[in-house]
């Protein structure tokens, strides 16, 4: 499982964690987030996410 | 949406101070407005919250404003959630369309015009998040009025239908004036987008006032290769109504040369919006002066986000998302009970330039240093090393990008007490 930063805001997107609140549902890998998801924060696309270590 | 007036704690007699049963006041529903209304309900389920807006209220990814025509979104689709959802999911009343037409922070009210009717609000702490406007330089001609800037959503859509004009399909010419962030992001978006693109800047070259000249000159090449074309050293000078075509513009720039093109942006750089809080006598200099808790000169007024000054990026502006979040984050901490000061970690910026993606974590400009490109320039790493030889900020472009996490690990963070000097 990874983690994923939004490089815009600095929210985070844990796989083990998923998005309940948004219907990604806890282990979601990020390669089945769906494209059309937004940065629950600051609202940019999926696409200005990157993998981080944390 | 108008809110119901019986949410509303109409203050027709506080001549004395509001009682903490007050309601807390947000002026502004851009980032920093609404994501201080998330945070804190977060922590504060019950306080009541007004949120006054002169716009819409709609929630928007701002970013997406500067990359939206390559992608072929429209300004309705970069509403992410409505202002209505907003206001329901964090429990706000929403006065939107309204503007503040009197702020009285010794009596804690303030009065709010939507439409013909106006009313007055008392607040137990008042929150600006007013945000910024467009720089707009002088500039002559029969046609200077038509000059676009885009810091909002509404602008955007200005911008958008102006280049649907005549043939929507067919390609536009735009010219760009100046060179910094924005005007490179819109520069590459319209030309993706497959524009023509003027970019006239007095500088030698783009981003000159934020990279080392080299990392600016991969930019500049980088767009050039889009097909921009750059107009360095010189200003525009006059915009006119073309005589020959309808519709379009002459731009007369100061080095005598001419150009007819489809639309003029202007993205010359962002002031903060001081004006209410100048009238209302809060200390503004280059925005509004806040302490290390976000609080104005006013007790029970903060402000935070690109009307702010902070003292905790040693008294700069910071126009960028990330600064928001955590402003907003320490200022709903501190409005629901627990004062919390404000520290900025190390927040490198992206710039959203495709042709060239570039990553800055600038030091305080203030701070004496150098820009060392590692070993070759083509590798894309500069540091900024201050006189002691200590990494306090840098600069990586194209694939290079991607090591944003192992750079910001070695640069030593500012002090915001002393952010010229090496913290001890």
């Amino acid at each position: 499982m990874k983690t994923y930063i939004c490089i815009v805001c600095g929210f985070v997107y844990d796989e083990t964690a998923g998005r309940p609140e948004d219907g990604i549902a806890p282990g979601t890998a990020w390669s089945d987030v769906p494209d059309s998801w937004a940065c629950p924060d600051c609202g940019v696309a999926k696409a200005d996410f990157e993998a981080v270590e944390i | 949406m108008n809110a119901h007036p019986a949410n509303i704690a109409a203050a027709t007699d506080a001549v004395t101070p509001a009682k903490s049963t007050a309601p807390m006041v947000v002026i502004g529903a851009g980032l920093a407005g609404w994501t201080t209304v998330r945070e804190l309900r977060k922590l504060d389920k019950l306080t009541p919250v007004i949120v006054v807006t002169a716009d819409s209220g709609d929630f928007y990814a701002k970013p997406g404003l500067s990359n939206a025509l390559a992608q072929k979104r429209t300004p309705a689709q970069l509403v992410s959630t409505s202002a209505a959802k907003m206001a329901e999911t964090l429990d706000v009343t929403l006065l939107d369309h309204s503007r503040v037409e009197q702020l009285d922070v010794a009596a804690r009210r303030l009065t709010v015009r939507s439409g013909e009717a106006s009313q007055t609000l008392a607040y137990s702490a008042l929150v600006l998040a007013t945000g910024a406007q467009p720089i707009r330089s002088a500039i002559a001609g029969n046609a200077a009025a038509q000059v676009l800037s885009v810091n909002a959503l509404s602008d955007f859509a200005a911008l958008f239908d102006r280049l649907q004009e005549g043939d929507a399909t067919a390609p536009k010419t735009v010219l760009v004036i100046g060179a910094g962030l924005i005007g490179c992001e819109f520069a590459n978006d319209l030309l993706q987008a497959g524009h023509r693109v003027h970019v006239v800047d007095p500088s030698p070259r783009p981003l000159a006032a934020l990279l080392p000249e080299s990392a600016g000159l991969q930019l500049q090449q980088a767009l050039q290769d889009l097909g921009a074309h750059w107009h360095f050293g010189t200003t525009v000078q006059a915009v006119d109504a073309d005589a020959v075509t309808s519709g379009q513009l002459q731009v007369t720039l100061a080095d005598g040369t001419q150009w007819v093109v489809d639309a003029v942006l202007s993205a010359i750089g962002l002031r903060a919006d001081t004006a209410l809080a100048t009238a209302a006598g809060l200390l503004c200099e280059r925005g509004i002066v806040v302490d290390r808790f976000l609080q104005t000169s006013a007790d029970h007024v903060y402000a935070l986000g690109d009307c702010a000054q902070y003292a905790s990026a040693g008294q700069r502006t910071l126009p960028y998302v990330m600064p928001i979040m955590h402003a907003a984050k320490a200022l709903a901490a501190t409005l629901s009970g627990s004062k919390t000061a404000l520290e900025f970690p190390l927040m490198p910026v992206s710039i959203k330039t495709p042709a060239l993606p570039i990553v800055v974590a600038a030091a305080h400009p203030a701070l004496a240093g150098q820009w060392v490109a590692d070993a070759q320039e083509t590798q894309g790493v500069w540091r900024f090393l201050d006189t002691q030889g200590a990494q306090r900020g840098f600069v990586l472009t194209g694939q290079s990008t991607a090591r944003r996490m192992e750079l910001s690990k070695t640069t030593q963070l500012q002090d915001s007490e002393n952010p010229v000097g090496t913290r001890s």
